[in-house]
């Protein structure tokens, strides 16, 4: 029991098992699924298919993080590439060619790569902090959207080929779930059973050491960044897909910070060096568990503010020196140093424990931390 | 600090001296050169582009920017960052807009309006100097949280029907009379005006510069930015300064909330979105530098009138994609960013 507790899974699954069953509790056909048309429908079904994107997105900032970087150029990429594929279908004259749609599409995720290149360019030659760095092409990228697009709002509809990446069906399965969740097994499976994930890790701990100790550091973050706007770009597609509209002021607005609040829900450190994948799948279906949740019960006007208070509380727990500041006054001894988990014997287990394992491990530079779980 | 290195034998020429004595300023210099040339450039392209109105309606159509620039140099030069002054921004403006409509008279609006904005920044800046979050991820959430209260109290605009209001909407101070030719040859006389919130926000950047040059706070914000840990240890209030320059922060992005319903007499719950990247590229094209603990409040300025005269562009050409002035920006921010980390790297050495 206790080391089922101490998981570091335990808090964010069980956060949305509690969602879930709130979800049940205001939406009784909550968990129904029906086949229609010989197609799955129910409001998991729609849950799954609102996260699709941000799992996407969220799986390429996980990676980011894990080096202690941070992409925030994400939802101008989706923009990009959204805005290039629809524009690209809507001036071919035949719409509905399948060739036509796997060229924009093809065409739309090279401009992403494009766009990742120079992110990991500017981190990872230059030497610019990430937030800074990516700051450049948050700022410029709508504006090529906007450029792509002459400005105008564009309605890519009459093309079943690119309606299929976001709002099709595949053996009755919506397509974008089996896409997300395709590239999240690719990625699991790459990070997991190679070395890559041990070696981002490292990065994350300490990029100079592992430098020293023969990773090549820089071409992991640069690599690491092309993937994240590589993710971005496939979910601007599926944004653009599903909503038969590409404007590329709204494409993927605030879809970073989504990203980065189911990664940090999922208990990737901000700080680098751990990351869970999973942790970041659960988030992102939080996120959108929540959001569900908050438009039944309360109303749809008051998601952003409980998604602050999300955000604040999963900060809080996970803050060691707030941890101390809230726990501290149950311990006979409040240390003034984070000290290490084992010395505090009538300590009740504090949420997120594994945290704190974290912390004392990014303070030790040369340490390579032990392989995390996927599952 | 010249007399120091003056007695010291100097490595580099004597010649390169007067350079050197220059180099702080290097990147101020370059947001000046720039303002000018895009400037010159706009005055080549478009007929009245730098004449005295035109010049004056930089400043009125920046005017809310400027403070949001302001609290961002002091945050930035902490080494912090505040993504939430776009949101607190226009939270400032549906308060506004709301307690007007509910019949509070202006005097109690304008005052409880930027107790709104300072309350929201001691809230981040007590997260993020006593819980040790990282103010990115801290100003994140205040950003969700101001715009979820904006849509909260309402998702449309409110219109403006309060008596101050109206007349600071309108009011206009002319400084001087200009004649301008029109392409006929016809000599127009008029008066080159401004209004009330270019001084208010003008006024706001002198008192920044003064508190940051000139009083114990001010060397203790570039201090923390130079140094956090060091600063600790000479026993600087790390912890109440970092508050106090969220709190700033705070009340200029609720005081360009309210200079921006002066100008558009409305309270608009998605105003203001992205203007927080707009913020953070003035301060950096201002040559305050992203790391903290070096910069200018006056540099800011600059930066908000450079990113008006890209702006204006658009105005003075309508055909022109809104993109390009995007994507202008972004470059310059990035011109900029490379800047820095260049003469940062030749410090170094």
């Amino acid at each position: 029991m206790k080391t089922l507790v101490n998981h570091r899974l335990f808090w964010p699954s069980a956060i949305l098992a509690a969602l879930l069953l709130a979800n049940l509790l205001v939406n009784p056909s909550f968990f129904s699924i029906s086949l229609m048309d010989g197609n799955l429908f129910g409001p998991l079904v729609d849950i799954l298919r609102r996260a699709a994107p941000i799992v996407l997105v969220a799986l390429g900032m996980t990676l980011v993080i894990a080096t202690r970087g941070i992409d925030l150029s994400v939802g101008a990429v989706a923009a990009i590439s959204g805005a290039w594929a629809s524009m690209y279908i809507i001036s071919s004259g035949d719409r509905l060619s399948v060739k036509v749609v796997l060229t924009a599409a093809g065409v739309a995720l090279l401009m992403a790569l494009v766009a990742g290149v120079w992110n990991g360019f500017l981190v990872s030659v230059l030497g610019i902090q990430p937030i800074v760095a990516t700051l450049v092409l948050m700022t410029a990228g709508r504006g090529f959207a906007q450029i792509i697009t002459s400005e105008k709002i564009l309605y890519p509809d009459n093309s079943p080929a690119y309606k299929l990446i976001g709002g099709g069906y595949l053996l009755a399965v919506p397509f974008s779930i089996l896409l997300a969740g395709g590239i999240f097994a690719l990625t699991a499976v790459l990070t997991r059973k190679t070395a890559l994930g041990t070696l981002i890790e490292s990065v994350g701990v300490n990029p100079e050491a592992s430098r020293l100790a023969g990773v090549r550091s820089r071409s992991i973050t640069w690599t690491v960044y092309i993937f994240s706007a590589f993710c971005a770009g496939l979910a601007g597609l599926m944004l653009t897909s599903n909503s038969t509209s590409a404007d590329p002021n709204s494409i993927g607005l605030f879809i970073e910070l989504d990203a980065i609040l189911a990664v940090v829900i999922g208990g990737t450190s901000l700080a680098g060096g751990r990351f869970s994948l999973a942790g970041t799948l659960i988030g992102a279906f939080i996120i959108e568990a929540m959001d569900a949740f908050v438009v039944i019960a309360i109303s749809p006007r008051t998601t952003d503010v409980f998604k602050a208070c999300v955000v604040v509380a999963v900060c809080v727990l996970q803050s060691p020196d707030a941890r101390r500041v809230l726990f501290g006054r149950f311990r006979r001894r409040p240390p003034k140093e984070p000290a290490p988990v084992a010395t505090r014997p009538a300590a009740p287990p504090p949420p997120q424990a594994p945290s704190s394992v974290d912390a004392a491990i990014a303070t030790t530079p040369a340490t390579v931390p032990s392989r995390g779980d996927v599952r | 600090m010249t007399a120091g290195t003056s007695l010291r034998p100097s490595t580099a020429g004597p010649a390169r001296r007067p350079l050197r004595r220059l180099e702080p300023y290097s990147q101020v210099g370059a947001a000046a050169v720039l303002f000018l040339v895009l400037l010159g450039v706009g005055a080549a392209l478009y007929p009245n582009f730098v004449s005295g109105q035109a010049l004056m309606d930089l400043l009125i159509k920046n005017a809310f920017l400027i403070p949001l620039a302001v609290g961002m140099t002091f945050v930035i030069l902490t080494g912090g960052i505040d993504l939430s002054v776009g949101a607190v921004m226009a939270l400032g403006t549906v308060v506004a807009a709301t307690l007007l409509q509910q019949g509070w008279p202006a005097w109690l609006v304008i005052p409880t309006v930027l107790l709104v904005g300072i309350v929201v920044g001691l809230l981040v800046g007590g997260m993020i100097s006593k819980f040790n979050i990282q103010p990115f991820i801290a100003t994140l959430a205040a950003m969700f949280f101001a715009r979820g209260m904006c849509l909260v109290i309402t998702d449309r605009s409110i219109a403006i029907d309060d008596g101050f209001f109206k007349w600071i909407n309108l009011a206009k101070i002319s400084l001087w009379e200009s004649s301008t030719t029109n392409a006929r040859g016809r000599v127009r006389v008029t008066d080159v005006t401004i209004t009330p919130s270019v001084l208010i926000a003008l006024s706001l950047v002198v008192v920044a510069f003064v508190i940051l040059h000139y009083t114990r706070f001010g060397r203790t914000v570039y201090a923390i930015g130079g140094s956090e840990s060091s600063s600790r240890l000479m026993g600087l209030a790390v912890n109440r300064t970092k508050v106090s320059v969220y709190a700033i922060s705070g009340l200029c992005a609720a005081l360009s909330g309210l200079l921006f319903t002066f100008y558009t007499a409305s309270g608009d719950p998605v105003a203001g979105i992205g203007y927080e990247l707009n913020a953070i590229a003035a301060v950096v094209i201002g040559g305050t530098l992203l790391s903290g603990g070096y910069g200018y409040v006056l540099g800011s300025l600059l930066g908000v009138l450079t990113i008006g005269v890209i702006y204006s562009y658009k105005e003075f050409d309508g055909d022109l994609n809104t993109g390009w002035t995007r994507v202008m920006v972004g470059a310059l921010l990035c011109f900029f960013i490379v800047l820095q980390r260049v003469i940062v790297a030749r410090r170094r050495r």
